[in-house]
């Protein structure tokens, strides 16, 4: 076929364009849906430990972005020995998996923040949060002084209700409820509850009392929360040394 | 009959002149936010504790209207400008490019005002929240329409190479555009939502739509562009038609390829990033092709760079092209992704494309396209020779100041002292970021003083065109009333 025969035809053009920018994508993103080694099965005593986030974490999470946190910070800790002295083991494809939509990140303007959780104190997070200066002279963070204000937890229900359309074990009956227990044990599977949704984050809430004001639910408290939440799903000591590099 | 001196034009040149107008409206904007976010990094008290214009709200929308407000408007005007005069025939319906005037730009100011108050989907480059996907959606079908239906109505045989590249870019751009968008609203009447995809499967597509941005919006398109306004421009015709089909082909079935170079050692499986990697480095061959094409069509008038300053543009922008796709395929290397991915070196890349390439093109076509579209010359020389000193001197700066910072603050991420800790704490290497973030503050602004005079030329090459008109209609009237 001569070149001229695509030139002088509209409609073979477009097909022939099309069918060239197709296939590109299709090899590397439909065979991760299918490839089982994509992401790793972590599984302590025959319980998932990588789990949905709480209501109250979601909120945090949902902050996050909001505030455009990914545009300096990243969620993604590489297999350098660098990297593992100063955040940790490096990430795991099963430690995002409930991540709708991913925050790996793209850019260090600041620490990678993949295993932040229990790093430090809920004290220090208010506080850096607020004014990030108070704690680290040369930060070149912004201050977020109005996180301390009341959290709207209206439409949580409605938030875990779209996440369970896109395949987040959040339960809504018996059978569900009880196929969490059974899959991440009952402590978890309390807090995937849509219809407990607002009790359970009060009381995340009341008994984290992160932001240090009991009177209050803030958007402190649920970014805090998820900060600390943070790269502490996996307990790497119950895994033997290199159980996770087969999965690379 | 009353004879009017300004009858229906032959092609439709009012959607060429507002989709002008527009991206230097939006440039102008985007790049002013640009400038503010980098002096954000380098003097933070300018974050003035309101929320609105902290830099992580800020910089989704310094990207979103200098790649879709400025950008994508220039690539509107110019692909209309092209398809009419290369089939020489007028667009489709006039109604329809309103439609995709008004869905476009409501888009992109609508973005930039939800971004604002905290309303985004979290995907770099995508941020726009689901109903203004929806929008775009829309407006971009009947973009395709009209660009259809327009090269099908042709009164020349051949579709020009220009319309390959554009309507390779309006169809990939559709494809990436509603792939990397399905997500599922919080409720009818929220703007939030959650994406379809999660972790690993979200990353891979996310960063498929992410490159191809750059390879389809950034780079096909403006070949389009290049490929039409260099020949008219120093009146030769293109090199080599041959080259043109073989990079054509390549750089449309290889870009498709390489997004998962972003995520290099990341929890992406090897065989991925590895393949992306793989076909980066094949596309520098496809991407040197344009480059030498252009080039080799440039040569022969190199005598026109000491007179004309759109050739400067031209020649400049090529050079920053072969740069920065020789850079691509180097970033690409693993190893080397291991220094420079998460640092500012990515940032400086980026804006040798988009800066370099992407806006020097799109400068030397418009100082082409402007004169054209009102009927006049531009108001002055002078003003074009300065904007192209601001805007080069400007980049390079830019350029210069992020390679010391993001492989500095690679090398020292990845110091060890003696004994084998860790050399510096993160802390250290934000200190070191300091100057060159000044550097890369200033060098942007040069840059934005170099749009800035585009607009005020631009503008005062409209009022003279009317000043002009208007002589002409009153001689008109003045026979007309004597005869």
């Amino acid at each position: 076929m001569k070149h001229e025969s695509i030139e002088t035809n509209a409609g073979l053009l477009i097909v022939l364009t099309l069918i060239v920018i197709s296939i590109g994508g299709l090899v590397e993103i439909v065979p991760l849906y299918f490839i089982e080694s994509t992401i790793e099965k972590v599984e302590v005593e025959g319980k998932e430990t990588i789990h949905p986030y709480s209501p109250l974490e979601l909120r945090g999470r949902d902050i996050y972005q909001r505030e455009g946190c990914y545009t300096c910070h990243s969620q993604m800790i590489r297999p350098f020995r660098d990297e593992a002295l100063r955040y940790g083991h490096y990430s795991l494809a099963a430690e995002s998996k409930f991540d709708h939509p991913f925050q790996w990140g793209s850019k260090r303007t600041g620490p990678d923040l993949a295993r932040v959780g229990g790093k430090y104190s809920n004290e220090w997070h208010v506080q850096h949060l607020i004014a990030p200066r108070s704690v680290v002279k040369e930060s070149i963070m912004p201050n977020y002084p109005w996180l301390m204000k009341s959290l709207n937890y209206k439409n949580v229900r409605d938030r875990m209700r779209a996440l369970k359309m896109v395949g987040v074990p959040y339960s809504e009956n018996t059978a569900e409820y009880e196929a969490n227990v059974k899959r991440f044990g009952e402590d978890v599977a309390k807090n995937l509850d849509i219809l407990r949704a607002e009790e359970n984050l009060l009381a995340q809430a009341a008994s984290g009392n992160y932001d240090g004001k009991a009177d209050d639910v803030t958007e402190m408290d649920a970014i805090v929360a998820y900060l600390q939440l943070l790269g502490t799903m996996v307990d790497f000591s119950k895994f033997d040394d290199g159980h996770f590099a087969d999965f690379r | 009959m009353v004879a009017s001196s300004a009858p229906v034009e032959q092609y439709n040149y009012d959607i060429v002149r507002k989709f002008t107008i527009m991206a230097l409206v939006w440039g102008v904007l985007g790049m002013t936010a640009g400038v503010y976010i980098a002096s954000e990094l380098t003097w933070p008290f300018l974050n003035f504790n309101i929320p609105e214009i902290t830099f992580g709200r800020l910089r989704p929308v310094h990207t979103t209207l200098v790649i879709f407000g400025f950008g994508g408007s220039a690539l509107f005007a110019t692909s209309y400008y092209v398809v009419q005069r290369t089939c020489q025939t007028r667009l489709f319906s006039d109604g329809m490019a309103n439609f995709t005037f008004w869905g476009w730009n409501l888009s992109v100011g609508l973005a930039a005002i939800s971004y604002m108050l905290g309303y985004t989907q979290a995907r770099e480059y995508a941020e726009m929240v689901w109903p203004i996907d929806l929008l775009i959606a829309v407006t971009w079908v009947v973009y395709l329409v009209i660009y259809v239906m327009t090269l099908r109505k042709r009164s020349q045989p051949h579709i020009y190479v220009a319309n390959w590249f554009f309507i390779a870019f309006i169809l990939a751009t559709a494809l990436l555009h509603i792939f990397n968008n399905m997500a599922v609203p919080v409720h009818m009447f929220s703007l939030e939502s959650y994406s379809l995809h999660a972790g690993v499967q979200d990353a891979m597509t996310q960063w498929w739509y992410g490159h191809n941005a750059v390879g389809f919006f950034l780079t096909a398109a403006f070949l389009g562009m290049m490929y039409y306004f260099i020949p008219k421009q120093v009146g030769r015709p293109v090199y080599s038609y041959r080259l043109s089909i073989i990079h054509f082909w390549a750089l449309i079935f290889l870009y498709m390829w390489v997004g998962g170079h972003h995520l290099h050692w990341t929890a992406l499986p090897d065989w991925a990033s590895t393949l992306a990697a793989g076909f980066s480095i094949l596309l520098l061959m496809p991407s040197w092709g344009g480059m030498i094409n252009g080039i080799m069509t440039l040569s022969g008038a190199w005598d026109k760079l000491r007179t004309d300053p759109i050739i400067r543009f031209m020649i400049v922008s090529l050079s920053f092209y072969g740069m920065s796709t020789f850079e691509g395929p180097l970033m690409s290397l693993k190893s080397v992704n291991a220094l420079s991915h998460y640092t500012d070196w990515t940032v400086g890349h980026v804006h040798s494309g988009a800066l370099g390439w992407v806006a020097m093109v799109s400068f030397g076509s418009f100082y082409h396209l402007i004169p054209r579209l009102w009927g006049t010359k531009m108001y002055s020389e002078k003003l074009i020779f300065a904007h192209f000193w601001l805007a080069t001197i400007g980049i390079v700066l830019y350029i210069a100041a992020l390679w010391v910072a993001g492989i500095g603050q690679g090398l020292m991420l990845r110091g060890f002292d003696e004994y084998g800790n860790l050399a510096y704490t993160f802390i250290e290497s934000v200190s070191f970021l300091y100057e060159p973030y000044a550097v890369r503050a200033f060098g942007g602004a040069l840059f934005l003083t170099g749009i800035l005079l585009m607009f005020y030329n631009t503008m005062m090459t409209i009022r003279k065109s009317k000043k002009e008109q208007a002589e002409i209609d009153a001689k008109v009237a003045a026979k007309l009333a004597n005869a």
